[in-house]
């Protein structure tokens, strides 16, 4: 509710712009949870799937015509039709740990490349999405237009988070996570399980790409498939905390609102966020391993083990 | 129940499983015994899937499951534990027994209430909620046998779960396979510690180097000299003599 009524109240559209980055990564963070976090496959290269979604809807939509809305979800099944063959060739060969994480870092450099050549992504310099207003469309003359898609968006992801974490088939990504072989032998299909981890989360992050297209009504290669996005995209739920529903939204809003400081002190010269999240990472993970989440537990935990007392 | 024929496994040069042919039938509680690196773990992880055989065939129930996938195999109700435990860390007791009640209850619910059924079963009610890895030795050889009890298998193969316990831990984990056993599970197990095997077991089959040498009641293979010459220690031969004697049902 009070989500809802922020566009009304925030009247600021640098506030608004700040909220609709958090609410994205929360999403992507989200979708890179559910494979890293809940099912522990580590990928480097979720660009992949986020820039299969951005070039999905942007060559639909310029080339054909395709409405938005729709663009939406044909980056989604895109999105997860590359991830269903990043899951495949990775998983049926066994490949995990460091191995997967450079299988996904490898096809999203590979997808750059193509996108950087091929004629119908527009080369090197991108797409363009022609600008016409109206709901119909996906533009907004205001921020509070996108504002709303972005928390639908994330609204979706947690939701889907929420409800793995109270099915069988999140018990059985946990299980993975934690043990493979003991998984198997209770009778998990670890290789089903984690095509299904994977495709979900491909999916998610394809809308996220889509969402950023329309957004911004421009793409290239660099945006939408180089290493800055995905890196960015794990670093949320990293810091908020892996497999939990609210880490990624909190990570999100940590990321960006350091991000943002960060840039209002020290200027936006080229390359100054990638070192930025490079310490980010460092700090998380050898002070805080367990994401701001495993704080709060923390505290929590303290807190009732003195009510008890 | 299970029907082992001319089973071979090598690493590298390493004959581990060499034409092994045995019988588990329904309803018996079978040992495999052997000294350490006779193959007993390799056997039973060719048996549920986990490797797949250089030659020879794995019946189970009626239908051939050689070099089926783990968790087909399990599906069919042969599950197997772990020698060295392998409990889901950072997951409770509770979820770490109902990924097992999942293979037959898709929903979560019913699977959280089958697990605390299982639980109550192996005697780990009390410690539902506590993450796998606070859990002593003992604890964790339970969940082991929890976990796999939960997938309602016919045939629970059972790699030494009595290793590392203490003589009251260890009758009571001898009480909750018995239990098991009565409740309509045909039970094969590993063993090292002889007191078990022959308070337990039937029959039990000796492997060493990788071949089945003897095969018997415990009482009865505790005489052979093979079987005693292939433990180097007599001890354990005399030690097993005299319990199959004293403590026989
Ligand atoms: N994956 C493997 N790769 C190579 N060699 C192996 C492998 N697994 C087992 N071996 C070897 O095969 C032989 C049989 O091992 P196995 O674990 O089956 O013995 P075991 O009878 O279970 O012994 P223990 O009583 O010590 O558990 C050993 O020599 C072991 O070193
Ligand atoms: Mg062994």
């Amino acid at each position: 509710m009070v989500a809802l009524a922020v566009p009304y109240v925030l009247r600021s559209d640098f506030w608004l712009g700040f909220l609709i980055t958090v609410l994205l990564f929360a999403a992507l963070g989200m979708a890179w949870n559910i494979l890293g976090g809940y099912t522990g496959q580590f990928s480097f290269g979720h660009a992949a799937f986020f820039g299969t979604g951005a070039y999905t809807t942007a060559v639909l939509h310029i080339g054909l015509g395709l409405n938005p809305w729709l663009g939406l979800a044909t980056a989604a099944a895109a999105g997860g039709l590359v991830a269903l063959l990043v899951g495949y060739l990775s998983f049926r060969y066994g490949l995990r740990g460091s191995y997967f994480a450079l299988i996904t870092l490898a096809f999203a450099e590979v997808l750059r490349i193509l996108a950087n050549s091929a004629e119908f992504t527009g080369g090197g310099v991108g797409l363009y999405v022609p600008l016409d207003l109206g709901i119909a469309n996906l533009q907004f003359a205001d921020k509070a237009g996108y504002y709303y898609v972005a928390l639908a968006f994330a609204v979706l992801s947690l939701v889907v988070g929420w409800m793995l974490e109270r099915s069988r088939l999140g018990a059985q990504m946990m299980a993975i996570r934690e043990n493979e072989d003991a998984a198997q032998a209770l009778g998990v299909d670890t290789f089903a399980c984690k095509l299904k981890a994977i495709v979900i989360s491909g999916a998610l992050t394809g809308i996220g790409g889509a969402f950023y297209t329309h957004y911004y009504l421009y793409i290239d290669p660099g945006i939408a498939y180089g290493p800055g996005v995905s890196v960015e995209i794990l670093l949320v739920p990293i810091i908020g905390g892996l497999g939990t529903v609210f880490g990624p939204l909190a990570g999100s809003a940590v990321l960006h609102g350091a991000g943002e400081l960060a840039r209002r002190l020290m200027g936006d010269a080229p390359g100054l966020s990638l070192i930025f999240y490079g310490v980010l990472l460092v700090v998380m993970v050898r002070f805080m391993p367990e994401g701001l989440m495993g704080v709060v537990w923390r505290i929590r935990r303290r807190s009732e083990t003195q009510a008890d007392a | 129940m299970l029907e082992v024929r001319g089973l071979n496994k090598s690493f590298g040069g390493l004959l581990a499983v060499a034409d092994v042919s045995l019988r588990v039938t329904e309803g018996d509680i079978v040992a495999l015994v052997g000294p350490n690196g006779a193959g007993k773990t390799t056997l039973f992880a060719l048996v549920s899937g986990f490797l797949r055989p250089d030659g020879g065939t794995v019946t189970f129930a009626g239908q051939d499951v050689t070099g089926l996938a783990p968790h087909l195999v399990c599906a069919r109700g042969l599950v197997r534990t772990f020698q060295v435990v392998q409990p889901f860390g950072r997951l409770s007791v509770r979820e770490n027994i109902a990924v097992g009640a999942h293979l037959r209850f898709a929903e979560r619910g019913e699977a959280m209430a089958r697990a605390a059924t299982v639980a109550q079963r192996v005697g780990m009610s009390h410690l539902l909620d506590r993450p796998a890895h606070a859990l002593t030795v003992a604890a964790r050889k339970r969940l082991e046998l929890a976990r796999a009890l939960a997938t309602e298998p016919r045939l629970l193969l059972l790699d030494e779960v009595m290793a590392g316990l203490n003589p009251t831990e260890m009758t009571e984990m001898i009480r909750i396979v018995r239990g098991i056993h009565d409740g309509g599970v045909t039970v094969f197990l590993i063993e090292h510690v002889m007191q078990a095997v022959a308070s337990l077991a039937e029959r039990v089959h000796v492997l060493n180097y990788g071949r089945l040498i003897a095969e018997g009641a415990p009482a009865e293979i505790a005489r052979m000299p093979e079987v005693i010459e292939a433990y180097l220690g007599h001890g354990a031969a005399e030690r097993m003599t005299a319990h199959a004697a004293g403590g026989s049902r």
